[in-house]
């Protein structure tokens, strides 16, 4: 994945708006204005962010009838997932020691307690 | 909105040049709060499994500094090195964070905010870490790309809770 790529998809995630409205995505299709219903917007705000999701190539536009439906486009997502997961492989194998060293703290803790 | 409280690693990106780590551990935060800063502790976690820890100091005062260097399975060493900027047990802790290794231990170091905040006997750690732009941010999280580990969309679903 080029870098350009990465680069719109992060600054369009880094919105918490933005954020909001793609995890309401991950649940289905919603339209512009249930989109904006949670946030005190107005469509034309939320349709602004759509403009930036969709750019990123995070969501797509789909017509249906009167409503112009958004949904989730996974692909991106899990570019993004895929090159962070060694970063939160590396933090995660970290923290499963730290975890096995802080119960070893605690028991060493009870029987200094115990001792005294 | 995921458990506050929860074990499962939380990374997320909430500008273009900082990286946030959530992690929650079953202990009260005066001994996790140990656990993160004391060299004598942090030589048992910090790092892969399979690498070892061939240098680790910290003086854990402000202006104080702290270098953690491991050595991977292949031979690598990888340093870290820093200063403590504020330390205020079992609360907080800010310090700078500099991969000791030419061409990146020039220009503007990383700066780290650590929280520690305890709720029913669970601490939740946020770790924040702001780079000085947002290429350098960026090679950070793409670091061990080459990996590629082959991802499943469960994975997919773990990260957008991480969005939510």
């Amino acid at each position: 994945m080029s870098t350009d790529r990465l680069s719109s998809i992060f600054s369009a995630l880094a919105d918490p708006t933005r954020r909001a409205i793609v995890a309401r995505l991950a649940s289905g299709e919603a339209s512009v204005g249930e989109l904006s219903q949670p946030f005190r917007m107005s469509k034309p705000a939320i349709s602004k962010h759509l403009k930036v999701l969709e750019r990123a190539g995070l969501i797509a536009k789909s017509r249906e009838a009167q409503w112009r439906l958004c949904r989730l486009e996974a692909a991106p997502l899990r570019e993004v997932a895929d090159w962070m997961e060694p970063y939160r492989r590396y933090w995660d194998e970290s923290f499963g020691r730290l975890d096995e060293h802080l119960r070893q703290m605690k028991q060493e803790q009870a029987k200094e307690k115990e001792d005294v | 909105m995921s458990n506050p409280a929860s074990s499962t690693l939380k990374v997320t990106t909430p500008s273009d040049r900082e990286i946030v780590i959530v992690r929650a551990f079953d202990a009260p935060r005066d001994l996790v709060f140990e656990a993160w800063t004391k060299p004598e502790h942090v030589r048992h976690w910090w790092g892969w499994r399979s690498s070892t820890m061939v240098h680790c100091e910290a003086e854990v005062r402000p202006g104080g500094s702290w270098r953690y260097v491991t050595r991977e399975e292949n031979g690598v060493e990888v340093p870290f090195t820093g200063v403590y900027q504020e330390v205020t047990p079992p609360e907080r802790v800010v310090h700078t964070e500099v991969y000791d290794v030419e061409p990146f231990n020039s220009g503007d170091p990383a700066v780290t905010t650590v929280t520690f905040d305890e709720e029913d006997g669970r601490t939740t750690v946020t770790a924040t870490t702001l780079y000085p732009t947002k290429e350098v941010r960026d090679m950070v999280l793409g670091s061990g790309m080459e990996d590629g580990a082959a991802e499943s969309y469960d994975r997919l679903a773990e990260h957008l809770e991480t969005l939510a």
